[in-house]
């Protein structure tokens, strides 16, 4: 009965032509817990878009209301609730983590609402259950450790031991090395995870070291990353077993490295879809005037949330601020025609981008700040491997 | 899509004898991080009866004081021996502020009270040093390794983490057994009463042992922020883990806190390594690798679980009761 009452009253908004003045997005992130660090960075990257829009998509001012998930998936999908049936908005997007994503998609798109990730893309989202209503600014999770795989070939490593931490992303970023990299798996730790997640790695570092394996791929986001490097610099491995990581050192360990002095960051390797060393306006102007304002390189997941807020923008103007018509909306966005940092990228039929994936590397910028680069282009206008298994077309 | 390869483990990691000397040296010094946080745990709950869900946040706070002289300082060690005495009036002055006016009250009180104080700490932490956490430097002399024997290669810190343990341990039983401060703390466990009617200061004394708590909660954080780093949540992953070695090893008794980190220290680290190849033995590789880490994570509450159920007092339950 109460189902019935709410996709009824979802049916009279949805069929309601709305004269709504402003657009409402949600955004749901991190703002609690050590994890805050992202969602601040995505914050800061939310509120400079909006910025940079002069707060207004069309004609329709921008009212965003942020939302914390407290790296929990319960907590996640409690706050998406109340972004949907109370706050009523037009967009959700958000979500760092693929456990909150998976715990809060079906809130979003049950209301028929559209569901932007700007950084979770686990692989059930990608396939069987891709939706109509869902599109993501960032990647499949396979796709980036399937480019660091191609890289390991590439340099001829032959065998290599793997790290990451035992939940929906760490998963599916070992399953994507392990697709494309061609040589042995001589072990693999997944590690605990969540809000009490392990962070010393002692026992698997010693094991890793016992396998002899040529390589180690780690996959550590947020603070676990500077943790693991550490570990692995004090023990030793780096002239043995060099490293390759997928969201370990990133934009927002790699300040905090420096200040540490942590030397053996340099010169180490990761894939990625986006560098801030990227030439193209839209990106020049981005980071130029984030690292004026915050003092730091915005990180990857600053750029995919910049780019959610004018991937949005583009789909309100393109039906002149009507938000009831969905149907061209989707088209919309669907075409991606927006300037995006990463430069032009397509979507694919399960609404994931399809879109380069390169080479990077840790190096010095001109003033001697450590910052990632792309070396390489290791794929080109990559299809995420869980498209076939999307229904829609 | 094309399926993993996860068939692809060839499981050659068998047990070696060097690769286990390692991880039972790791254990012990997770063992004895244990014991810094659950010593100063188990002073405070088995002497002033006072159930301390904070400690955690004085580890963190000692961590980030640490880390911040580390680099006011530019030396890691001289920054650990001016955090220590700062942590401790941290302690001292939570004990005069909160503490003190729970002790009269029940259980349930004390730990809604120092609930309260983990958010008022960790929040005023979020909001001193920032969510993103500090990395400590160490100095390049502590930073490299010494090869032990043959093989056996370890980092020179997590040896300075086991010395350091060890020498407190040592330092708390002469403290506790052959001193007069030591004497009166047991003193005023057994009957606190009888101890101020003897002229003994016991509200003071009360302070002091908060105190060194405190230094032993701060001292573990500082030694731990050059491995991981100095975090919001760090409390929290270390306090329940405390409260199982307190329970294990009996509440109050410094030997049992002991043995009992130990213990636990060489479970979790030992689970962590060994159990998803014992698993595979009997399961898939994939299952095993799946199952293993939630396994491993339970080890220690299931050895808790075990203890309550056949000896609930503890293993070593202090005498003086």
């Amino acid at each position: 009965m109460k189902r019935l009452i709410t996709a009824a009253l979802a049916a009279t908004m949805l069929t309601a032509p709305s004269f709504a003045a402003e657009v409402k997005i949600g955004f749901v992130t991190t703002l609690t817990t050590g994890a805050a660090v992202i969602g601040n960075d995505m914050q800061k990257a939310v509120d400079l878009a909006i910025e940079h829009m002069g707060g207004k998509m069309g004609d329709l001012d921008v009212n965003l209301i942020y939302a914390d998930d407290g790296f929990k998936p319960e907590t996640g999908k409690q706050a998406t609730d109340k972004l949907v049936k109370q706050d009523n908005v037009d967009f959700v997007t958000g979500f760092i983590w693929s456990h909150v994503l998976l715990a809060s998609r079906k809130s979003v798109l049950d209301a028929g609402k559209f569901l932007i990730s700007t950084n979770a893309g686990p692989s059930p989202v990608a396939g069987k259950l891709c939706h109509k209503n869902f599109f993501s600014t960032s990647w499949q999770n396979d796709q980036t450790p399937m480019a660091m795989g191609e890289v390991l070939n590439q340099q001829g490593v032959k065998s290599l031991y793997i790290m990451a931490p035992n939940y929906a992303a760490g998963k599916n970023m070992v399953a994507g090395v392990e697709r494309t990299f061609k040589g042995e798996i001589l072990g693999r730790d997944l590690t605990k995870w969540g809000a009490d997640a392990q962070l010393d790695f002692s026992a698997e570092l010693a094991k890793a070291k016992a396998s002899g394996a040529e390589g180690l791929f780690v996959f550590y986001p947020g603070k676990a990353g500077g943790a693991f490097i550490k570990q692995y610099q004090q023990a030793g491995l780096r002239d043995t077993m060099p490293l390759y990581t997928v969201f370990t050192v990133d934009g927002l360990s790699i300040p905090k490295l420096q200040a540490a002095n942590f030397e053996a960051v340099l010169g180490s390797r990761t894939t990625g879809h986006w560098a801030p060393s990227m030439d193209n306006p839209q990106n020049n102007r981005f980071v130029a005037d984030f690292k004026a304002k915050h003092g730091t390189y915005p990180s990857n997941y600053a750029a995919q949330s910049y780019d959610a807020m004018f991937l949005i923008k583009s789909a309100v103007e393109a039906v002149g601020g009507d938000l009831s018509d969905m149907d061209a909306m989707r088209a919309a966005l669907k075409a991606a025609n927006y300037e995006s940092v990463r430069g032009p990228y397509t979507y694919g039929n399960n609404h994931m981008p399809v879109q380069n994936f390169y080479l990077q590397e840790i190096v010095k910028d001109a003033d001697g700040i450590w910052y990632k680069k792309n070396v390489a282009t290791v794929y080109e206008n990559h299809v995420d491997p869980y498209a076939s298994e999307c229904s829609m077309n | 899509m094309p399926p993993a390869k996860s068939a692809k483990i060839t499981g050659n990691i068998h047990l070696d004898y060097t690769l286990l000397f390692i991880q039972m040296l790791n254990g012990v010094q997770l063992g004895l991080l244990l014991f810094l946080v659950a010593s100063g745990l188990t002073l405070v709950f088995g002497i002033l009866d006072f159930v301390n869900l904070a400690h955690g946040s004085i580890y963190m706070i000692g961590a980030f004081i640490g880390a911040s002289l580390t680099f006011i300082t530019g030396n890691f060690l001289l920054a650990v021996l001016i955090a220590l005495p700062i942590t401790g009036l941290v302690g001292f002055l939570i004990e005069r502020l909160v503490a003190r006016t729970l002790y009269t009250r029940n259980h349930l009180d004390h730990v809604l009270g120092t609930f309260g104080l983990i958010l008022v700490l960790d929040t005023s932490a979020h909001l001193i040093w920032g969510p993103e956490g500090i990395a400590v430097p160490l100095p390049a002399w502590l930073d490299g390794r010494v090869e032990l024997f043959e093989g056996v290669v370890v980092p020179t810190f997590r040896l300075l983490i086991i010395g350091t343990g060890l020498a407190v341990a040592a330092g708390l039983y002469w403290l506790v057994n052959f001193t007069k401060l030591g004497m009166l703390i047991r003193a005023g466990a057994s009957n606190r009463t009888m101890v101020s009617a003897l002229g003994i200061d016991i509200s003071t004394l009360f302070a002091l042992v908060f105190a060194l708590g405190a230094m032993l909660a701060g001292l573990a954080g500082m030694l731990i922020s050059p491995i991981t780093e100095a975090s919001i949540s760090m409390g929290g992953e270390i306090i329940i883990t405390a409260f199982v070695v307190i329970i294990v090893g009996g509440i109050g008794s410094m030997k049992g806190a002991f043995i009992a980190a130990i213990v636990i220290g060489l479970i979790d680290t030992l689970g962590r390594s060994f159990l998803d190849d014992m698993f595979q033995l009997f399961m898939s590789p994939q299952a095993a690798e799946t199952s293993a880490p939630a396994v491993s994570a339970m080890l220690i509450y299931i050895i808790m679980a075990v203890i309550l159920a056949f000896r609930p007092q503890g293993l070593f339950p202090p005498k003086v009761r």
